[in-house]
């Protein structure tokens, strides 16, 4: 056995120091160079750290876009799902309350204008997009609340909407933080 | 076509296109000739130099092995060590706590066997310190001892008569300097780039827009997801994997990573044709696979995008399609297409949440899992596919009447069994799991344990036997998702899963490496116009109709139990 055991040592220790020394220090280095410098690039409005670009974050006020539900509150510390199986009977009534509690707080949208994505849970519990018909849909509500008119908010969520990757890949996206971020300095 | 599904397509496409030439390079490192990455080849040589490893020595399968399995034992017990005292060890700059027996147990063995199933949530259950010098070391050696494993079993096919499997140390050091660390230094510093953490600054409190105060986690993830996905290993810096937003930014990460998972166990299908000089054999692998998993992504895309039959009956529209657990900038078609690639090729990343797919689709999942061997993981995919030919080669021989031979060997009884004992034992290992699982939920639901095993599901019915269903198919298949609901982080989950993973790992590489040395050894028997051929689209077929049956036979019943039942009740 001693054949095997004291190579298999030392080449542990030398592949340790290798992959988790010497690589995610080159890495973090090298990352230095990146956007917010490898820490996570942040939006600061006025001066003010308002978050993560990446991050989403709970809108709860009328005023805001809203984003999607989170199963972990858009507390980033940690991350989750909300895992519910799509026959579960409770998951379906928690879906329904959300789409009641959207038609109150947004008066003249009907049911099936609603976009699943905006009443059902993400994957991350932070995911910082909403699809332009979900942003679209609120834009109604939005509009009433800040006095501004309704043609004008839509073309703030299409000016803000990313299209797909290359214009070819993907879906298309609106970063809802970003979204509140310009409606804010709308006048 | 629509841009969701060009995405999918195109992301598919790139990575055979650049799995090709990976393969011929993943050849020429094997057999010594000249490369790009020969700069390398200094430090390969220090590392021989100072570990007293003699490059040149051949082993034979026994001693090779050996080797395999003393390194790995040595790896378990580092990491079971460095978890356990890792809130006493430095880098651990949120306060996270050490983790208990069970899950420390539990997590350093789904490490070291390449599987990376996560009883702990990333952010709360380790420090930088053991994500880097256990998770991130693991998911490098964990790969690396695959590949190496399948390069001895082509080193034994690679010659006429043989016993020797090359040297492992050589292999596996070859492995991580010529090919994992270089491949990962250039996706890592694609995903930094794009948003990924990579410095080692803790969590972050900010004051959001609204004005709620809330914390961010970070850390050096990038290096550690760049080689999640070459590896093929899954585990994930964050709790959400690569469903989160820092680990996995856009949706062009999102094709650097698919690609990164996939670009390694297809390119070992074409190295396998340039370095034993079997290309035809490799095509009609590669499409045998292929075939397989097209059979598993076509329908789940469809599932996913058609939307969720229940959230339909509310009345709301779902323009996208069944968005629950899933990010908006991937869509249903990315994340229905991760969902297949990652269970088939064992990596078990998830970019979106598996628990709350269509029933049919986590269907779907757990078939790549239980057969493993489409693509599959970097370098074991082909020893499970190894098995399955091996089989099919036995039952054709019966049915032509001769002794069956594979690449000029005869098959005799003793490699069959091999091969029987190999696929059978995985079947009753995951069967057996679940009937435990299952008979403790049933008969014992309020047994006096720190979790009552009446809690541990997520969802009432079928859905819930799924949960435990996916939990043991995923331990089995060395995968490491999970329909994530499950409430796993206990002594029952940790251990049972823990010892189901180490059995599925190194009973599955052991069993080919044998039969291989086994087969290397004997008489090479020229090819004659009455051999079966194993390069053969006919024998393909025959493969793929053995791995249909075995697969068939062994978990129509557990399926239907599950997710079958749930489709119907939908």
């Amino acid at each position: 056995m001693k054949k095997y055991i004291l190579p298999s040592l030392k080449l542990t220790i030398v592949m340790v120091v290798l992959l988790a020394v010497i690589y995610p220090i080159l890495i973090a280095a090298v990352g230095k160079m990146a956007p917010g410098e490898g820490a996570g690039q942040k939006l600061v409005v006025d001066g003010k750290v308002v978050g993560y670009a990446l991050v989403g974050q709970k809108f709860t006020d009328d005023k805001y876009f809203q984003g999607r539900p989170s199963a972990v509150d858009y507390n980033a510390a940690g991350s989750a799902g909300s895992n519910k199986g799509p026959s579960n009977p409770d998951y379906l009534q928690v879906v329904q309350d959300r789409i009641d509690s959207f038609l109150v707080h947004n008066p003249g949208v009907k049911k099936e204008e609603i976009p699943a994505e905006l009443v059902t849970a993400s994957g991350s519990g932070l995911d910082p997009d909403l699809s332009p018909a979900a942003a679209k849909v609120q834009v109604k509500r939005i509009a009433a609340i800040r006095s501004l008119d309704a043609a004008k908010l839509t073309a703030l969520v299409d000016q803000q909407t990313a299209g797909p990757f290359l214009g070819m890949f993907g879906p298309a996206k609106v970063n809802v933080l970003q979204l509140n971020i310009a409606l804010d300095k709308l006048k | 076509m629509n841009t969701e599904l060009t995405g999918v397509v195109v992301t598919f496409l790139l990575s055979v296109l650049l799995a090709f030439p990976l393969g011929r390079y993943i050849a020429k490192v094997f057999r010594g000739d000249r490369t790009i990455t020969d700069f390398m080849n200094p430090i390969e040589k220090f590392i021989y130099r100072i570990c007293g490893i003699d490059p040149a020595r051949k082993m034979n399968w026994k001693e090779f092995l050996k080797a395999m399995l003393t390194i790995n034992m040595l790896w378990f017990v580092y990491a079971l060590f460095l978890l356990i005292f890792q809130d006493k060890l430095p880098l651990n700059p949120d306060g996270n706590p050490g983790q208990t027996p069970d899950l420390a147990f539990n997590t350093a063995i789904s490490f070291l066997v390449n599987c990376d199933l996560q009883h702990y949530s990333g952010e709360s259950g380790v420090t930088y310190l053991t994500q880097l010098l256990v998770m991130n070391f693991l998911m490098f050696v964990s790969a690396a001892t695959g590949i190496a494993a399948l390069v001895g079993v082509l080193n034994g096919l690679k010659e006429k008569t043989t016993n020797s499997l090359g040297n492992f140390w050589s292999i596996f050091t070859k492995t991580i300097t010529h090919i994992l660390l270089p491949l990962s230094i250039v996706t890592a510093l694609i995903l930094v780039f794009n948003g990924t953490p990579a410095s080692f600054d803790g969590k972050d409190t900010i004051t959001t827009l609204q004005g709620d105060t809330v914390q961010v986690s970070r850390g050096p993830a990038a290096g550690m997801i760049a080689i999640k996905h070459l590896g093929t290993n899954g585990g994930g810096w964050f709790g959400a994997n690569s469903a989160h937003p820092l680990e996995n930014p856009n949706y062009f990460t999102n094709m650097v990573e698919m690609i990164a998972q996939l670009i390694i166990p297809i390119a070992m299908i074409f190295a396998l044709g340039f370095y034993i000089n079997r290309k035809k054999m490799a095509w009609v692998i590669f499409g045998v696979m292929t075939v397989g998993m097209l059979l598993l992504l076509i329908p789940t895309l469809n599932w996913e995008i058609g939307g969720s039959p229940a959230i339909a009956k509310l009345g709301v529209a779902q323009p996208m399609g069944a968005m629950e657990g899933k990010e908006v900038r991937f869509g249903p078609a990315a994340s229905g297409f991760w969902s297949i690639m990652t269970t088939i090729i064992s990596t078990g990343s998830v970019n979106s949440m598996h628990d709350s797919s269509m029933p049919l689709s986590g269907m779907m999942q757990m078939l790549g899992m239980m057969i493993n061997a489409f693509y599959g993981g970097c370098g074991v995919g082909i020893l499970n596919y190894l098995i399955y030919i091996i089989i099919a080669v036995f039952i054709a021989g019966l049915m032509v009447g001769r002794t069956p031979e594979f690449m000029g060997h005869k098959v005799e009884a003793r490699e069959v069994k091999i091969a029987a004992i190999v696929t059978l034992f995985s079947a009753f290992l995951l069967k057996a799991g679940v009937a435990l699982a299952a008979y403790y939920v049933a008969h014992h639901p309020e047994m006096d344990w720190a979790v009552k095993p009446g809690s541990w599901l997520n969802n009432p019915g079928y859905h819930g036997f799924s949960e435990m269903l996916y939990e043991f198919t995923s331990a089995n298949a060395n995968n490491g998702s999970g329909f994530e609901g499950l409430g796993d982080n206990n002594i029952f989950w940790n251990v049972s899963t823990g010892i189901v993973l180490i059995l599925s790992r190194f009973i599955p590489i052991i069993g080919p490496v044998a039969i291989i040395g086994l087969l290397a050894n004997k008489k090479y028997i020229p090819a004659s116009p009455g051999t079966l051929r194993t390069d053969s689209m006919t024998f393909g077929m025959m493969t793929f109709a053995v791995i249909i049956i075995i697969n068939a036979l062994s978990f129509f019943p557990a399926l239907t139990l599950g997710p079958l039942a749930e489709y119907f009740s939908l």
